[in-house]
């Protein structure tokens, strides 16, 4: 059966990158969860891409971490922070889709 | 600049907050002082709050907190002769926040009967010299950002550069006590005084990235509390100073992420900072120690622009509802009420544009939102128009309110109002909208020259 993220990480947030793009980040509880995900590739750009919406192209980059047990996504923001029909200025509150990731 | 000497063994830096204005304990700040700091630094400005700040001229923290900070941090660096720097003054650093930060300094100067030398660095660019390089296909946009057209530049307000560390440098050159500096590298605030003493670039930077933010890198975190570094030849150690919180390398490591595209290539003014090769190790006491950080310079100099453009005036409106019929149908209800108003904006000539902000379906995320039903028994509604006048943005939002406030809709059965609203006036006028216009680099051939004075405040 698979598990939910909540069991392999510790924090998973997101925050702007500048203006124009957004980063999630997910901090994995130990070295042992944030090897299994890196070897097995559980997040991918197109897995993401699909939890939010939006086209592969917009996936930036999907960056391991090694010292602080961590994986970024970076993704272009649908809109610049700010523009019309803005709804989180700081991109702060844009993780709630990342939960459903299973391994 | 002085000659590049060879550094003593450390260089001690004390960071007073995350934000100027966002505040820390008294009793950090003497711990702080008590480790005889050779810097007291503070960031005071983000661009994460949005491109008003930037626009207006105005200051995203408050005035008085922001005063009450600096009371701390220049009676101790006056009386003591510890240089003070100030980076991205007002919260942009473009000239009007500087003025305001001026200001807030004079006024401290002459309560507390401090006298001193100060520096004050404006990031401001003028709209010519950014045409110039943009006719030379100079200036290069960011990673998502447009390509700039001179329709733009010619819209864009307050366009600021991020200064790197010569401008600071060549200011505490001259002998000043404190330096204000406008839109600056964040990390530059901290590292510019070490390099100048011979200290690794790459080293000060990094450790300049971790202080800007202060505390926050400490566990647990926080944007209101001091933290400490110790650069030395080699490495450099943060240090918490207050009794409740720690480094530890995942906490510091962790920041290393926070709000970056790429943890291992951080770019800045002149070159890039280069993580690659960096450790973290735990030292007794809470502190963490750093090595291997570089700093790779780029063959030009490029500084990042900042500049924003007025796109109208905002008014909202705050309204809920409970009606579970008007919830289900809360999508086509919307659409109407737009078309409606849309008609009657048009028979009036003005212009406008509407947007629902719809809290319990998809307030939060927008277009990001995969989830489609709601399953709330209430909704909060924030009705938003934005018009060229201040006028016009009323008119919009009023007719907006009123139409959905009365809206017929298929299946009503609530036929009194179909929103609570919880004030009295309901409408808000929030001023100018700006958005981000210029988000790009602009080569620069001599790093140190931002237009800066000095002057000597006396108290």
């Amino acid at each position: 059966m698979k598990r939910s993220i909540l069991s392999a990480a510790k924090v998973i947030r997101s925050k702007n990158s500048g203006p124009y793009e957004l980063t999630l980040d997910i901090l994995f509880k130990d070295r042992a969860h944030f090897d299994l995900f890196r070897r097995r590739n559980i997040v991918t750009k197109s897995k993401i891409a699909a939890l939010y919406r939006r086209p592969v192209a917009d996936i930036l980059k999907i960056v391991y971490f090694e010292p602080s047990n961590a994986l970024k996504i970076t993704m272009r923001r649908p809109i610049p922070s700010g523009n019309a029909g803005e709804t989180d200025i700081y991109g702060a509150q844009q993780h709630a889709p990342l939960l459903s990731l299973t391994y | 600049m002085a000659a590049k000497t060879s550094p003593k063994k450390e260089f001690r830096v004390l960071s007073a907050t995350a934000i100027l204005g966002y505040g820390f304990p008294e009793s950090s700040f003497r711990e702080g002082m008590k480790r005889r700091p050779d810097l007291i630094g503070v960031d005071a400005g983000s661009s994460d709050p949005g491109p008003y700040y930037l626009g207006a001229g105005k200051s995203f923290t408050d005035r008085s907190a922001v005063k009450r900070d600096l009371r701390f941090m220049l009676t101790a660096g006056v009386r003591r002769g510890v240089p003070v720097v100030i980076g991205t003054a007002g919260g942009s650093g473009a000239r009007p926040h500087v003025d305001w930060c001026e200001a807030i300094i004079r006024e401290i100067a002459a309560e507390e009967k401090l006298t001193f030398k100060m520096g004050i660095i404006y990031a401001d660019i003028p709209k010519a010299r950014v045409r110039r390089h943009l006719r030379k296909g100079e200036i290069v946009p960011l990673t998502c950002v447009p390509p700039l057209t001179e329709a733009v530049l010619d819209e864009s307000v307050n366009i600021v550069a991020q200064m790197g560390v010569e401008p600071i440098q060549k200011a505490l050159a001259a002998g000043c006590q404190v330096v204000l500096a406008g839109r600056c590298y964040d990390p530059a605030v901290f590292a510019a005084l070490p390099i100048s003493l011979g200290y690794d670039p790459g080293l000060a930077i990094h450790m300049g990235k971790i202080l800007e933010c202060a505390a926050i890198a400490a566990t647990p975190g926080s944007g209101a509390d001091c933290a400490f570094g110790r650069l030395r030849p080699d490495s450099f150690v943060l240090e918490a100073l207050n009794p409740a919180r720690r480094f530890t390398k995942l906490s510091t490591a962790a920041h290393t992420l926070y709000e970056k595209s790429d943890p291992y290539h951080l770019p800045g003014p002149g070159g890039e900072l280069d993580l690659t090769g960096c450790s973290f190790t735990e030292l007794p006491g809470g502190k963490v120690e750093v090595r291997g950080s570089r700093h790779v310079e780029t063959e030009r100099y490029w500084v990042k622009l900042e500049g924003v453009r007025r796109v109208g005036f905002r008014t909202i409106a705050v309204a809920g509802t409970r009606d579970p019929i008007m919830i289900r149908e809360i999508g086509p209800i919307l659409a109407g009420v737009e078309a409606q108003v849309r008609d009657l904006l048009k028979a009036e000539a003005v212009e406008g544009r509407i947007t629902f902000h719809v809290y319990g379906k998809d307030g939060v995320m927008g277009a990001l939102e995969p989830e489609h039903r709601i399953r709330g028994h209430e909704l909060g509604i924030v009705i938003e128009a934005v018009g060229p006048t201040q006028a016009a943005a009323d008119s919009v939002c009023s007719l907006t309110r009123s139409t959905l406030l009365h809206f017929g809709y298929p299946g009503r059965i609530s036929t009194a109002g179909n929103l609570a609203l919880p004030f009295s006036p309901s409408d808000a006028r929030m001023g100018e909208v700006f958005e981000f216009s210029i988000y790009h680099l602009m080569p620069l051939a001599r790093p140190a020259d931002f237009p800066a004075r000095v002057v000597t405040v006396r108290g």
